[in-house]
């Protein structure tokens, strides 16, 4: 009995353990660039163009240009996700076909970030002729953020209790007026769970963006889809590898607005997620 | 006069024969009621008379279900017509999480049934014709959630009232409620069945024998047994009605 009771405690520590050891690291990240890049922050830094080979002034363009990419790359992946996503879950029997889409999906997830950097250049930029610019590599992006909208999707939209189905097609419903009225509005909020991981993922890539849209130094904002931006993960790459002299806290202020627009952007999907959570 | 037709249907859940050439015809605005043990096919052939079970992966139907003479399986197009024609009330009281006005609104809505102007009436009427409309009619737009079993039970009738059906389906519509809530659903039924005809499946032997003109015995996927309610319940034909309603089955 008492051996029992030990057994439990032992078992207890060490799922607590490794519950905390997922947690340091998080903790550990937000700490370092707090502490080493909140002295680069302020407006000069945020909102003006870099001087001096990178090495004073802002970093605008690289803000700018991330946000660019992420409203485009999502405004692109997020319709034709939850299409597919409606499809797969609402009209799709489980066959050959299916189980093929279905592992191409998976297949797509499993893709290094390069790689669809390689896929964007040949595709989009060279192929379809646009260029090294903010269309092809929010195509490109959002290609990448497509598996993880769809699934998240797919299982909001399963997760959807049977019988609202049932009762609405009971009713004489069609089955798109049923997704519409019965099913869609329940899933959501799921749907939009997809779409806030997709923003982190989307606005943090470097490799994808690499060779479709990322200038090195462009001390000026997009015109239209067809120009260059810079991006901040690749700003970022760039002040740490490509150009010395830089101060140390330029580096980490510069993740530490990457990290912080993408929580601005995910704060504004969870407030829209909860005004539909109240709505129901 | 005769609302629905069911001859020699066959259902099969891929490989599982769940109903054996089945044959009943229901009568216009009359209540029948189907009775038999659980899994006994009563739900599944319920679910035959408004093609519920196309839902389902792997079903074949063999047989044909004639509502009104016309052959529900084999009119190409009009499903929608058909689940509007035939409502549907489920074990479960599952209002949409709208408000209460919406619940009943839904159906004309997606049948294009009513203008603007004409859903108030659509709805007060329903909700009359259930006797919710007193205890309601000042939180139509509260959501229909917040209400208790029967009344949301009665408010899932009213949504097919809303929709003009003319054959009302009732999947253990009491299951989930009290002895008392349970007697004024039966008494609405009694009510409703000057308008409507209405089939419904129960295992409480009783209620069938209470509520309804008409009652059928199933078991083992074959309907045993159907007639007149109180012939079932004093004549039995077949030996095995007669076990049943004496006790000796499950």
């Amino acid at each position: 009995m008492k051996n029992e009771i030990v057994k439990e405690k032992i078992g207890f520590g060490v799922l607590l353990a490794a519950t905390l050891f997922v947690v340091i690291p998080v903790l550990l990240i937000i700490w370092l660039i707090i502490s080493k890049g909140w002295s680069a922050l302020s407006l000069e830094f945020l909102f003006t163009m870099p001087r001096n080979g990178m090495r004073a002034g802002g970093i605008f363009p690289a803000i700018v240009g991330t946000f660019y990419l992420v409203i485009t790359s999502i405004a692109f992946s997020l319709p034709i996700g939850v299409a597919a996503a409606i499809y797969l879950s609402e009209y799709a029997k489980d066959n050959l076909l299916t189980r093929i889409i279905n592992l191409a999906i998976i297949n797509l997830a499993g893709v290094s970030s390069v790689v669809f950097g390689l896929f964007g250049l040949s595709l989009f930029v060279v192929f379809l002729k646009f260029g090294v610019s903010i269309i092809s590599g929010a195509l490109t992006l959002g290609i990448m953020a497509l598996p993880v909208i769809i699934t998240t999707a797919r299982e909001a939209l399963r997760a959807v209790p049977k019988s609202y189905r049932e009762v609405s097609f009971s009713l004489g419903a069609s089955r798109w007026q049923t997704i519409r009225h019965s099913v869609l509005p329940h899933a959501l909020p799921g749907i939009l769970t997809g779409a806030i991981l997709s923003i982190g993922r989307v606005a943090g890539e470097t490799a994808p963006i690499l060779f479709t849209v990322a200038a090195f130094y462009l001390p000026q904002l997009p015109h239209s889809l067809r120009d260059q931006v810079m991006a901040l993960p690749y700003h970022l790459y760039i002040m740490t590898t490509q150009i010395p002299g830089i101060p140390e806290n330029y580096r980490y202020g510069t993740a530490l607005v990457l990290v912080g627009l993408v929580l601005i952007m995910n704060i504004a999907a969870v407030v829209i997620r909860s005004k539909f959570r109240k709505k129901k | 006069m005769k609302k629905i037709e069911v001859e020699h249907l066959n259902l099969w859940y891929a490989d599982f024969h769940a109903l054996h050439d089945n044959t009943m015809s229901i009568r216009e605005k009359i209540i029948t009621s189907l009775i038999g043990p659980s899994g006994c096919g009563k739900s599944t052939l319920l679910r035959c008379l408004n093609r519920m079970n196309d839902l389902i992966e792997g079903v074949r139907i063999e047989g044909s279900v004639k509502i009104d003479g016309e052959d529900i399986y084999q009119m190409k197009s009009g499903l929608t017509a058909l689940r509007k024609k035939i409502g549907m009330v489920f074990q479960r009281p599952n209002p949409f999480p709208l408000s209460i006005y919406e619940n009943i609104a839904f159906g004309p809505k997606v049948h294009h049934m009513a203008k603007a102007g004409e859903l108030d009436g659509i709805v007060e009427e329903s909700l009359k014709a259930v006797h919710l409309w007193g205890e309601l009619k000042d939180k139509l737009g509260k959501s229909a959630l917040g209400l208790s079993l029967e009344q949301k039970q009665r408010l899932c009738i009213a949504r097919l009232v809303a929709v003009k059906s003319e054959v009302l389906l009732m999947d253990e519509p009491c299951s989930a409620l009290d002895p008392l809530a349970t007697l004024k659903i039966e008494e609405l039924m009694r009510y409703l069945k000057t308008d409507f005809t209405i089939v419904i499946v129960t295992h409480n032997m009783q209620q069938a024998a209470r509520v309804s003109d008409e009652t059928g015995f199933m078991l083992l996927g074959e309907l045993v047994e159907f007639g007149r309610t109180t012939d079932i319940f004093t004549r039995p034909k077949d030996k095995r009605t007669e076990d049943y309603i004496t006790g000796r089955y499950g």
